[in-house]
């Protein structure tokens, strides 16, 4: 049949990373902020979405080329060099680069220059630290961070943060005014301003990775991107001979045996499944032996952050095949340290879980009533199960069920829901036994 | 069998990198099952959004768009099908109407003997 050899021209969109589009548009924003200067942020986000416009309607005709990010880097490529030709004089570009973009001698080398994967990584890490800026929230940080150098939508960071569209838009604005208003991009060749605000890009990349593990998201409380996202910006802050510190090591091994568990934690069906109930030979082996050797490179220097501790508690899980197998008495200790580097409420009640198994629920309880701003938890639809579950296993089955009624009233998707309504079941199967 | 032509008009631009990706793998799915049912005679092709408009008896050359953008043709495919109903029938498939565009089917006028 004739039709039978246009068939064989598009090629198969299977294969094709459903990602791709997203990690592609960070990678050239990135590339052209650097051309453009950090001011012409907006003017480098238009390149990019007029790209991918392109690439939408010439591949959905012609199908996907055999290098799509080749193809829209070069299209990017080409488009800056028209505007920088075109507009040599119109704008102020980054101070830098002036002096090449205005020759035509040097303008498509350095524009090609730019493109180039180690270049883009280098601006990566560059704007992961503008995105920091010490006048931003870190709710602004991490927005910002997802938005550039992720390709989230506004709408799709809303989602995610269950916080309201025009909040988020707001945030993301102010975010980028303050970005342009800093006039250059954050030098990271600089060794006491990157020192000094290192902390604050790991605390952003561990947020970025708790989105996507704990998540509020209302599609799902499992957002394996934002999981994969967050340690590849990691390993970008690790190849960075200021960034590779005892501290980046610690998060990058807290985020691998985390991720390592991600099979496990929902099932086949979509349902979460809590770390009692997980089958452990799911947990990805390789993550695992990752996450170890990464906890192993962090055991230098004398500071200890709470990134070593999370993933010295997330290790002892790790190690242990049967969930009877868990050292409880470290991870106790553990949870005593952290208090003491990072107390929150959530840490002092992952704590009292923690003693919990260790001493029983009669200590989870009194432990609970301890933590001095629990307040703070009263929307913590967890907060209200660990109440429930030491209840159960204190054999009151009514207690406990009221709890889990309050946790499922809190819960904020379909995936919390499901869990916590099997969990007020189990309350009644053990009340007519 | 009776050829027609798709004329692709409007629709809003993706929103986000991901919508644009999922944007075109929808277009590439529906293309190959135009294709492996035998109703595809020739993919066709996108068109630039600019353009130029040479009218009237002086032979005026103008600066596109010439229509609003809801118009505007982003570009046209060849389908066979049995008859115009059928062709306007496997249009539907298009997901262009996800994203607030339209298809216009014309048939492609036969020298009938």
């Amino acid at each position: 049949m004739e039709a039978k050899q246009h068939t064989e021209e598009i090629s198969q969109p299977a294969e094709l990373d459903p990602q791709l589009f997203r990690h592609e548009s960070g990678r050239m924003v990135v590339a052209l902020t650097r051309l453009f200067g950090i001011q012409n942020l907006a003017l480098a986000e238009d390149v990019v979405q007029d790209a991918f416009c392109r690439a939408v309607e010439v591949w959905k005709f012609h199908g996907v080329p055999a290098n799509p990010s080749a193809w829209l880097m070069a299209t990017a490529k080409h488009r800056a060099v028209d505007i920088l030709r075109r507009e040599r004089t119109a704008r102020t570009y980054e101070p830098e680069l002036t002096r090449m973009i205005e020759s035509e001698w040097t303008l498509v080398p350095t524009v090609h220059e730019v493109f180039e994967p180690h270049a883009v990584q280098d601006d990566q890490l560059r704007m992961m630290f503008s995105c920091c800026h010490h006048q931003l929230r870190e709710d602004a940080r991490v927005a910002l961070v997802l938005h550039i150098l992720c390709g989230f939508s506004v709408g799709e960071i809303a989602g995610a943060f269950v916080s309201g569209l025009a909040a988020t838009e707001k945030r993301i604005t102010r975010g980028k005014k303050v970005l342009a208003k800093s006039k250059k991009l954050f030098d990271v060749a600089e060794p006491a301003e990157f020192s000094r605000r290192l902390p604050d890009v790991q605390r952003a990349l561990y947020l970025l990775f708790n989105e996507g593990y704990h998540g509020a998201s209302a599609e799902s409380a499992v957002r394996v991107e934002l999981c994969r996202d967050a340690m590849g910006l990691t390993a970008i802050l690790l190849e960075h001979p200021l960034g590779k510190t005892p501290g980046t090591y610690a998060l990058a091994a807290l985020m691998n045996l985390h991720a390592a568990r991600l099979p496990a934690r929902v099932d086949a069906s979509g349902n979460l499944n809590s770390l009692p109930n997980q089958d452990r030979s799911q947990w990805d082996q390789s993550l695992m032996a990752e996450g170890v050797r990464l906890l192993e490179l962090s055991a230098t220097g004398s500071a200890v952050t709470e990134y070593h501790v999370e993933a010295a508690i997330a290790a002892i899980h790790a190690r242990a095949t049967k969930i009877e197998d868990t050292d409880w008495g470290a991870i106790v200790a553990l949870y005593d340290t952290l208090m003491k580097i990072r107390p929150s409420p959530i840490v002092a009640l992952n704590r009292a879980i923690a003693l919990a198994q260790f001493e029983g629920a009669e200590r989870g309880l009194k432990e609970i009533g301890l933590i001095a701003d629990r307040k703070r938890l009263a929307r913590y639809p967890f907060f209200f199960a660990a109440l429930g579950d030491f209840e159960l296993r204190l054999g009151r089955p009514e207690a406990a069920r009221e709890h889990f009624k309050i946790a499922l009233k809190l819960a904020r998707n379909a995936m919390e829901r499901r869990f916590l309504e099997e969990r007020t079941r189990a309350c009644v199967v053990s009340n007519g036994a | 069998m009776t050829e027609f032509l798709y004329l692709y008009r409007g629709g809003e631009s993706p929103k986000s990198p991901a919508e644009g990706q999922q944007h075109m793998q929808l277009w590439m799915a529906w293309m190959k099952e135009l294709g492996e049912k035998g109703h595809l005679k020739a993919m066709g092709s996108p068109l630039e959004k600019t353009g130029k408009l040479v009218s009237g008896d002086k032979k005026v050359v103008r600066d596109g768009p010439f229509a609003e953008a809801k118009d505007l043709i982003g570009g046209y495919t060849l389908v066979a099908a049995k008859d115009i109903d059928e062709a306007a029938e496997l249009s539907k498939g298009c997901p262009i109407f996800q994203f607030g565009g339209a298809v216009e089917v014309r048939p492609i006028l036969q020298m009938k003997m």
